[in-house]
């Protein structure tokens, strides 16, 4: 018993999308931490960023990080998917009127739409760049590392597609502010984790990781368009 | 007052239904919502119509049975009321008012406004009880030491009346914030802590298998319930859930 209650039961299904999300945002953080040396410039910063690159796609511990990240990744999602088609079918005649906005906030409403919008991005994202580090026809810089650095100003300075693909993640990011706003504190409630004197705390530190880590995010590519 | 009442009519479980409109005349704004259907039903049986079916029993705010959902809220405007502590003050002369059943698969229309809620009555048949010696021997319940603020937590948990605007409110229909409140009720006092385990893993199966959705932590139940149960308790059955089936 104690097996299919923690996978199928509805509870089951919150602790996990709980479990994975805090993991997710865990990632964001190491992920962006790698990404801000992309405000290095000049050599140097191409150099470094692509030696970061290397130890990224080699080393064995963060390989078996980013396996969990992959499997992380397509777990929150189907779990998501699940859920949300197991929600609509607990209500299968809707109201007439509904004033959803009266008692609850848009974000919270709306984390399928805004995780649909994530994972489109997590391919493009993943085609444009995880994709051409690893398969693609990608050269070397002075050191002999791949040039993926190379790769990421071209793709945001192109001459006829760069605005767009600036925008489009600016866009994206935007996503994953309110995707977090509320995913964030959310995580701590579904695995209970909720006390008079924490949850305050828990939801201030949500609020303003949802704010930063995304806005540090898209600001990499608005400095590559605008000012590298 | 003189309203425009848009009702949700359906003949019986079987019937499709549809939105109903009836105009209403010289509404006192001292009425409450029960009695402003009251004098419409009045009007539609006078007119050989047939009256709107509609739950409702104490008129005090306590029974929970008055489930209707006004103008896209559940208890319709106002917080920490049910509809019967609604008044037509909160209306302005030449208001629409839509009037709906609950919605959820769960709770399934059985006629116009009415809907069957014995699924939270099987919730609490899995589990929502404290198995005691009632043969005459009973120990005295005060007897027992119980701190003042799992005492007060337990009582405020306990004043859920069932009366579903939790389920009805939530996007997706879950009555988590309903079977928590039960959970927490008896897994915070001694009596209840015995059966704890036990209690969590067949209520929360029970709540599955009636068709409830989930919970996405909205909070909207928190803010629309009646007796203003809080989301902590959501929390708590997730604690004792976890626990539970972990050990």
């Amino acid at each position: 018993m104690a097996q299919s209650v923690l996978l199928k039961s509805s509870l089951a299904k919150k602790y996990w999308m709980a479990l994975t999300g805090l993991f997710l945002c865990l990632f964001l953080v190491g992920h962006l931490a790698g990404n801000l040396q992309l405000f290095i410039g000049g050599i140097e910063g191409q150099l470094q960023f692509n030696e970061y690159a290397k130890f990224m796609t080699t080393n064995p511990l963060v390989k078996i990080l980013s396996y969990v990240t992959y499997i992380s990744i397509i777990f929150h999602a189907i779990d998501g998917l699940l859920l949300t088609i197991k929600n609509k079918s607990a209500r299968p005649v809707k109201y007439h009127n509904e004033k959803a906005s009266a008692n609850s906030a848009w974000a919270s409403r709306n984390m399928g739409i805004l995780g649909t919008i994530l994972l489109v991005f997590i391919i493009t994202h993943m085609m444009n760049f995880w994709y051409e580090m690893h398969w693609g026809e990608i050269g070397v810089d002075a050191n002999g590392n791949k040039d993926l650095h190379t790769i990421v100003i071209a793709f945001f300075k192109d001459a006829s597609m760069g605005l767009v693909f600036t925008l489009a993640y600016v866009l994206s990011m935007l996503a994953v502010a309110f995707h977090l706003s509320h995913g964030f504190q959310s995580a701590f409630q579904s695995l209970g984790l909720r006390h008079e004197k924490y949850t305050p705390i828990i939801q201030k530190i949500g609020f303003a990781f949802a704010l930063l880590v995304p806005l540090a995010f898209a600001a990499i590519p608005l400095y590559i368009h605008f000012v590298y | 007052m003189n309203l425009t009442l848009k009702i949700w009519r359906q003949k019986n479980s079987k019937d499709k239904g549809k939105m109903e409109t009836y105009p209403v005349k010289d509404i006192s704004p001292d009425m409450s919502f029960l009695e402003m259907m009251d004098v419409l039903n009045n009007q539609l049986i006078e007119s050989g119509q047939d009256p709107v079916a509609f739950d409702h029993d104490c008129r005090e705010g306590i029974c929970g049975m008055c489930s209707m959902f006004i103008n896209g809220e559940a208890h319709g405007p106002g917080r920490g009321i049910t509809t019967c502590q609604l008044h037509m003050r909160s209306f302005k002369d030449g208001d629409t008012i839509y009037i709906e059943p609950w919605r959820a698969a769960a709770f399934p229309v059985i006629k116009d406004l009415v809907v069957d809620r014995s699924s939270f009555d099987r919730v609490i048949q899995a589990g929502g009880y404290v198995s005691v010696n009632t043969s005459g021997n009973t120990q005295d319940a005060n007897a027992i030491p119980v701190p003042k603020e799992d005492a007060d937590k337990a009582f405020d948990a306990a004043t859920c009346i069932g009366c579903g605007a939790c389920v009805a409110t939530c996007k997706n229909s879950s009555a988590m914030l309903f079977v928590s409140a039960k959970i927490s009720q008896l897994a915070l006092l001694p009596q209840g802590k015995v059966e704890a385990k036990q209690r969590a893993l067949n209520m929360v199966k029970q709540m599955d298998e009636e068709g409830f959705g989930n919970c996405s932590n909205t909070g909207a139940c928190e803010v629309e319930c009646p007796k203003g149960i809080s989301l902590e308790n959501i929390a708590r059955m997730n604690r004792e859930y976890l626990k539970a089936s972990t050990s």
